[in-house]
């Protein structure tokens, strides 16, 4: 058999044939034997591709590029641009009438609509396994700018009056921290990054490290100049496999490029940065914890001051910022302060990464101005609620926030608002909640995590979240009792004011919110026996409908316990007693008969 | 690296490859490849793109991979830039199956298969 | 305790030598004890005593500050697991999702706890905080593949997946 490298199928179906495609074929293998490809290109003749109106059809493969309205005229060049140049001829291409497709601008989407995207502008664009593409996007500039055109001190001022916080939860005022670290006597310096993401259903350090890890790099550098340090680490979670090795590339990267390493730049600055994997320990997200974790031993807190500015990493001075903050260093020395600051509210600049998911239509990573709305971020960007049920709550910052009702959904978000109404910035993650959820139970959820992750140093912690959690789910159980409110309230404000880190002092918060904002659930579980949300199973009997009930047997034939009964074509029973609510009948169930109260 | 020049004249070649990619007239193919992306077939939909384009013996088209733009709910996600073009088509929930139709009828006949587009202006 | 460990060493003498390998790699760097497990735990699977024996008397420490960090943090283990960890993210949104009760029914499916591994060392089932796939919740991971969009009903199949590459 011969080998042709392209085989040209046109058209020889009765609307083609009319339309000429006769001559359309005779054409081309005249033109094709003229030019010496016959034995390379082959034209067969097939039937009908039933697009007649635009015949006559020619399709070549192996691309598949499917000509139309071929006439005689267009073989030549047919045969010069596409057979000889490998080039497509475009205006014979198949063309939707009078519609050429028309795209939004990236900005233009409703999703994006209400977005500033600074930490994330990179994220999504560039390739970020080359450090090029992050170059040509003024990439490593504001370390140039830093090093050839700044003193130090003009760099720490610069994040001072930008109004730069920390986005790792705290808000602390990034300026100052480093210039405690600056002031601080040494003649070692430490510059971390806090990539220990462990706020359960936040994923944005993730994505910077993923999308853009050489904004980190430049940053850090930035803050080793301005502290007097030569050494970074980042410490990231080991569960991130991907995000650990597009840093590893980007450092090596970096090396190669001499942004990295040894008098940088030929201004004698040096500067290297090193990766240190958690091992899945959420209080190693606690700065003092991570430290111990970074000098490689167990990730135990230790009691503040001394801070790390002062003593931190193996005793000397250290700042320890977030990835987010990291990612908008770099912005800010390339825009100056006064592009950051005119951003945001008063006392919260810039922007702040959100990642949106829970009950909500569009999960995703987002980043919005301060002072934004939840309604904007929940029903503009969010899209509104999955299956379009009724917003309960969003719950922000994790197992150290709270949960903000709809009837504060016009708050603006910043760091001041959010304490003030009980839940807090946190690092991030913003988790939406609908009718289904059951708030008693969210708040016996994140007293599981914080109790499972506490390292157990300090009684508070590791006794009182141990007791608030037993009060917790003896109410999910059904088995609360009148002063079980009061009890979990004294706890937690004991818990609170003791315990030795931010892990253990903000433990309580969830509890505390859904005591102020969801207390008639607390009510309704300790003295109706009921879970409004339907979520709690000791609190849950299902029942069947007997109007609705068709007798089916669909149901008793998936009971796991044999709990349904009946006879065909007549209203069936569940037995109380031997139900054990895992409404399996009830997803079964066609006709909507089965009940769940 | 050794002066701003340096950093300076990397920029302007960078690019400069970047528009010469423009230059072939051909798109570009950018895979978005985060954790979620990845999670949700990223990398099943660009090894069946590179499979797809050397069955085809199309050489000349650059595929290359980016990170997480946010649209979670939407992954996997593809972007197609076209030289010449201001705003690049944004496809959603790209399978193996039908990368298959993007590349045959947009890449290929340069035809954007509409329904699938994030960004088509209504 | 019997080694099970992959090294692919058959000699008694050293078995331990891969050990050494990377101890010797960590020597200039501070700090190096978690890197130094995170390796040979990949090697191994897990790090059961006699490694953290190993690994004390070669660092220079006592077995007490091994074990006390091996204890500490979650991602080392001292049992080994099984051929396939399945892994249901109990971060908040696939929790607000019904992580619980793909949980719930992996634990039927299985026959086993969490944290346990099923008798014929097939599977090891555990519970994480979040993968970071949140567009997805709930989730849940067989090794390194992520299965996402899960309802109850999707979780034998999976399983059962998993069954017959054997």
């Amino acid at each position: 058999m011969e080998f042709y490298r392209s085989h040209v199928l046109v058209c020889t179906g009765t609307g083609c044939t009319s339309s000429n495609s006769r001559s359309v074929i005779s054409g081309l293998r005249k033109e094709l034997a003229d030019k010496g490809l016959e034995k390379e290109i082959q034209v067969i003749e097939t039937g009908c591709f039933g697009f007649c109106n635009l015949g006559p059809i020619m399709v070549v493969y192996p691309e598949g590029v499917f000509y139309c309205r071929v006439s005689q005229d267009d073989i030549q060049e047919i045969v010069e641009e596409h057979f000889t140049k490998g080039r497509v001829v475009q205006r014979l291409l198949y063309h939707e009438p009078n519609t050429t497709v028309k795209t939004q601008e990236f900005n233009d989407i409703e999703f994006f609509k209400h977005q500033k995207r600074i930490a994330l502008s990179n994220c999504g664009i560039i390739n970020p396994e080359k450090i090029e593409e992050y170059i040509a996007r003024d990439g490593y500039f504001a370390l140039a700018k830093v090093l050839h055109e700044m003193k130090p001190e003009d760099v720490i001022e610069e994040i001072k009056k930008s109004g730069l916080r920390g986005r790792g939860g705290g808000g602390f005022p990034t300026g100052m921290k480093w210039n405690f670290a600056h002031k601080a006597q040494g003649d070692q310096k430490y510059v971390v990054c806090n990539a220990d993401e462990g706020d359960p259903g936040a994923f944005m350090d993730r994505s910077v490290l993923e999308g853009d890890p050489h904004s980190v790099l430049e940053a850090m550098a930035i803050a080793g100049y301005a502290i007097g340090a030569n050494q970074g680490y980042i410490y990231v979670r080991a569960e991130y496999p991907i995000a650990v090795e597009r840093l590893r590339l980007a450092i090596e990267q970096a090396h190669k490029m001499g942004l990295l390493g040894k008098n940088i730049f030929g201004m004698g600055f040096d500067f290297d940065v090193d990766i240190r994997l958690g091992a899945g320990a959420f209080v190693c997200g606690e700065e003092t914890a991570l430290l111990t974790s970074i000098e490689g031993k167990r990730g135990e807190p230790r009691p503040r001051p001394p801070f790390p500015a002062n003593s931190g990493l193996w005793g000397k001075p250290t700042i320890i910022n977030n990835v987010e903050t990291y990612a908008n260093v770099t912005r800010i020395i390339r825009n100056g302060w006064e592009w950051f600051a005119s951003m945001g509210t008063e006392k919260s600049k810039g922007t702040k990464v959100f990642a949106l998911a829970g009950k909500i239509k569009n999960t995703g990573l987002i980043e919005v101005p301060m002072g934004t709305t939840l309604r904007t971020i929940v029903y503009d960007i969010g899209g509104g609620i999955l299956n379009d049920k009724k917003f309960k709550a969003a719950q922000t910052g994790g197992p150290s926030g709270g949960c903000i009702p709809a009837e504060l959904l016009d708050t603006p978000i910043d760091y001041d608002n959010l304490i003030a109404i009980g839940a807090m910035m946190g690092s991030g993650g913003l988790i939406v909640m609908d009718e289904d959820t059951c708030m008693v139970d969210i708040a016996r959820f994140f007293l599981e995590f914080t109790q499972d992750e506490s390292c157990g140093k300090c009684p508070p912690c590791r006794i009182g979240t141990k007791r608030m959690l037993e009060i917790l789910t003896r109410i999910c159980e059904g088995k609360g009792v009148p002063e079980d409110l009061e009890n979990l309230e004294t706890l937690a404000k004991t818990i609170k004011s003791a315990a030795l880190c931010g892990l253990g002092q903000t433990a309580p918060n969830p509890v505390l919110s859904t005591l102020r904002y969801f207390r008639h659930e607390y009510e309704a579980h300790i003295y109706d026996k009921k879970c409004p949300a339907g979520v709690c199973k000791s609190l849950l009997s299902y029942k069947i409908n007997e109007d609705k009930c068709r007798g089916c047997s669909l149901c008793a034939r998936n009971c796991p316990a044999k709990a349904i009964s009946g006879k065909v074509k007549e209203p069936f029973v569940i037995d109380p007693e031997k139900c054990i609510k895992c409404g399996a009948c009830m997803e079964k169930c066609k006709f909507g008969a089965i009940e769940r109260k | 690296m050794r002066s701003l020049e340096e950093l300076k004249s990397l920029k302007a070649k960078a690019e400069k490859e970047m528009a010469l990619r423009e230059d072939t007239g051909k798109p570009t193919i950018i895979v978005h490849m985060g954790t979620c992306g990845i999670a949700n077939g990223a990398r099943e939909v660009l090894n069946t793109i590179l499979s797809e384009l050397k069955s085809r013996n199309l050489t000349d088209i650059h595929v290359t991979q980016t990170g997480c733009p946010g649209l979670c709910h939407l992954e996997p996600l593809i972007t197609v830039s076209e030289p010449g073009k201001k705003n690049p088509y944004i496809y959603a929930k790209v399978t193996t199956e039908n990368v298959k139709k993007i590349i045959l009828q947009h890449i290929i006949n340069g035809q954007p298969v509409t329904e699938w587009l994030v960004n088509l202006e209504k | 305790m019997s080694c099970q460990c992959k090294c692919g060493s058959g000699r008694e003498e050293d078995k331990f030598a891969f050990i050494d390998r990377i101890i010797e790699q960590y020597k200039n760097q501070k700090g190096s004890m978690i890197p130094i497990l995170h390796q040979v735990q990949q090697v191994l699977g897990y790090l059961p005593e006699e490694v953290q024996a190993y690994i004390a008397e070669k660092m220079g420490v006592p077995l007490s500050e091994v074990y006390g960090i091996v204890s500490f943090y979650a991602l080392f283990s001292t049992q080994p697991k099984g051929k396939h960890r399945v892994s249901v993210c109990l971060g908040t949104a696939c929790y607000v999702r019904g992580s619980g009760k793909i949980l719930e029914e992996l634990q039927k499916e299985l026959g086993i706890k969490v944290g346990e591994t099923t008798k014929d060392g097939l599977f090891t089932l555990e519970a994480c905080r979040c993968l970071g796939a949140c567009g997805l919740a709930p989730v849940l991971t067989v090794d390194e593949h992520v299965h996402g969009r899960l309802t109850t009903k999707d979780v034998a199949e999976i399983i059962n997946k998993y069954k017959d590459v054997q």
